[in-house]
């Protein structure tokens, strides 16, 4: 399926800003900003909700945290136990190490992965990027546009008249 | 989003535009290798070949190569384990302590920073693998189930703990090396000409696009590895340090040691930073970006935690006294002047009293200064571990077994050898990847660089957010 797209390309972080925030209140909805770096402010103008990711992150070390617990509890105080330096078969003090190293592990890698699975990245050779500027010095907003609805020439002026640089047409097959 | 005063310096200096970065950055690793790099890969794979030499020479006829004895059962080896993952140590400080600080001059040294914790904590590992013995066996530290006939690993003990802090801080440590890196590889692939490197780069990027979502997402996960990597790191040190402490052995049985080897580690891994990066400014030409500044700044950390460790040492010699332990306090004069008082005042030459000299502006800001006593202060802390190690060890409790350490030439071999792997991956990192964390210094260009030149005439080094944003 091929969907086509107006970009309108900025040059200017703070021009930008503004001129995501014109284009909403005109009653656009842009399909998605590029940008060679994270623009502070950003999630704010376009509307974007704080990341859950930290939760993730909260209940992998919590279960991390657990499983070391429990881990150690049940091979040194269960499942084989031994007197090592007169110490009680569960010596919490000494367990609190390898519980923060896991807690530490987990949370991270657990955090990480979600964060490849939502943000969809995973290593492949084709990738769509809309305009390759984008990685380098460019800001790239990205408008869809719908057959027959949208008013491209209307669409070119408003962005035009917030800033843009150029703008330009992109065809992308899914 | 912080303040900046108009008096502080840029922290990129020569009016660099946002391409200019990515033109900077991207030189060496889409150029041809130049001839100083191959020159130096040369030197560091002559380095790797010892390393292969003497571990092969220490599986095949066992520790016995190694000049260890019944009474140094630890030497060169722990000292050299210790060194290295000290070394690792101010990576993780630059990239995730000084990012929880707001320290915004962390940018362009974050990136080599932290490959150099990688390549450290590789190098360190290789050390109680190798002196297992029967490195093959080494699956046994980890807490398998008993089918070989053995019992559990035993969760009380530090050595123990140093497996899981060592693994669990290498692999963090990548992730969030990598996790940095994504942006900077989607860069080198858009711009990427040839049919390899747009693949190579392709995967590594893992079709990273650059979208607010995707940015907003990276800015949290970062935030919050650098809030995991922060105790991280100082958990390492302190289990590393805990190896010797719950020992009984004079010298070792101290409480100071966690914080005492933690402040070393940084100071260590500030000099080894400091001596890499002054390197590695000038033969890729990216004093624009690691500027006199950066250096000051990285000088300033080495005065602190040099104190601390000087400090430290003089605390530790009058616990001992104080104590009224009669082996503790032969055991610390001993070291100060005993058979091997040459170690224990190169020690505290190079680690106390050196870097006292930054002190004076003049010589934080000197590169010549600053690599000399870099190099003093990565020699410094290697004395400091052997003088712990293995003065400590050889007049034990019964004087008929006093021995003295002296290293095998498998022993030199095996250090050399790391360093050679060491810089040999360096070498490959910093021909392969963006040494420069390109995104980040491209979100504080704005608001900390030398900007001469704007198409919107909008910015003139500090702009008007920087003033307006005083939280962050």
């Amino acid at each position: 399926m091929t969907k086509k797209f107006v970009l309108g390309i900025y040059d200017d972080e703070d021009v930008l800003l503004q001129a995501i925030e014109n284009v909403r209140a005109a009653g656009t909805k842009i399909y998605e900003v590029f940008s060679p770096y994270p623009i502070h402010g950003i999630d704010d103008v376009l509307g974007i909700k704080r990341s859950r990711l930290p939760i993730v992150a909260f209940f992998c070390g919590l279960f991390g945290m657990s499983f070391a617990l429990w881990m150690q509890i049940w091979m040194l105080g269960f499942d084989w136990p031994m007197i090592i330096g007169g110490k009680p078969h569960i010596a919490l003090p000494a367990f609190i190490p390898v519980t923060f190293e896991l807690t530490v592990l987990c949370s991270a890698f657990g955090m990480v992965i979600t964060f490849f699975i939502v943000t969809k990245l995973k290593p492949s050779l084709k990738v769509n990027v809309f305009d390759k500027r984008s990685t380098d010095d460019k800001y790239v907003m990205a408008i869809e546009v719908k057959e027959g609805v949208t008013d491209i020439s209307a669409l070119n002026n408003l962005l035009r008249s917030n800033g843009a640089i150029e703008v330009n047409e992109k065809e992308v097959t899914k | 989003m912080q303040h900046v005063s108009p008096i502080r310096e840029p922290l990129v200096t020569g009016g660099k535009t946002y391409h200019d970065v990515t033109e900077d950055v991207c030189r060496q690793v889409e150029a041809k290798p130049n001839a100083r790099w191959a020159a130096a890969l040369a030197v560091a794979l002559v380095g790797l070949a010892i390393f292969i030499y003497s571990t092969y020479r220490t599986l095949w006829y066992g520790i016995g190569e190694w000049g260890l004895n019944k009474t140094v059962g630890w030497a060169w080896d722990i000292t050299n384990f210790v060194w290295w993952v000290g070394i690792g140590h101010a990576g993780t400080l630059i990239s995730a302590i000084l990012l929880l600080f707001r320290q915004k001059w962390r940018t362009s040294i974050n990136r080599a920073a932290e490959a150099m914790t990688i390549f450290a904590v590789i190098c360190a590992a290789m050390f109680p693998v190798l002196h297992m013995g029967r490195p093959w066996l080494a699956y046994w530290v980890l807490p398998l189930p008993n089918t070989f006939g053995s019992l559990w690993v035993n969760f009380n003990s530090p050595l123990l703990w140093d497996v899981f802090a060592i693994s669990t801080y290498f692999s963090v440590s990548l992730v969030f090396w990598y996790i940095g890196l994504i942006p900077d590889f989607a860069t080198i692939r858009d711009r990427a000409t040839g049919p390899i490197a747009r693949r190579a780069y392709a995967v590594l990027s893992m079709g990273w696009t650059g979208s607010a979502k995707a940015w907003s997402r990276h800015e949290t996960i970062s935030l919050i590895l650098a809030g995991l990597c922060t105790p991280l790191v100082l958990s390492v040190h302190t289990i590393v340090s805990m190896d010797f402490a719950t020992s009984v052995i004079p010298g070792w049985h101290t409480t100071i040691f966690p914080p005492y080897f933690v402040a070393g580690a940084i100071f260590s891994g500030f000099a080894m930073v400091l001596t890499l990066m002054i390197i590695t400014r000038k033969v890729f030409k990216l004093e624009d970006y690691i500027t006199l500044e950066h250096v000051e700044s990285m000088n300033k950390v080495i005065i602190l935690t040099g104190s601390i460790v000087g400090v430290a040492y003089i605390t530790e010699f009058f616990i001992a006294w104080y104590s009224g332990v009669e082996y503790e306090q032969y055991a610390f004069i001993n070291r100060a002047t005993g058979p091997y008082w040459w170690a224990y005042w190169s020690m505290m030459t190079c680690n106390v009293i050196t870097p006292q000299l930054f002190w004076f502006r003049s010589i934080r800001r000197s590169l010549t200064a600053t690599f000399i006593i870099s190099i003093f202060v990565n020699i410094g802390m290697w004395f400091e571990r052997f003088v712990i190690i293995v003065t400590s060890l050889h007049r034990d409790f019964l004087p008929s077994s006093w021995a003295m350490f002296s290293p095998t030439i498998i022993d030199i071999g095996v250090y050399v050898g790391t360093i050679g792997l060491f810089f040999t991956l360096f070498l490959l990192f910093a021909k392969f990847f963006p040494v420069i964390n390109m995104f980040e210094v491209k979100s504080i260009l704005k608001s900390s660089s030398e900007v001469k030149h704007h198409p919107n005439g909008a910015m003139h080094g500090t702009n008007k957010d920087s003033h307006t944003n005083t939280h962050p």
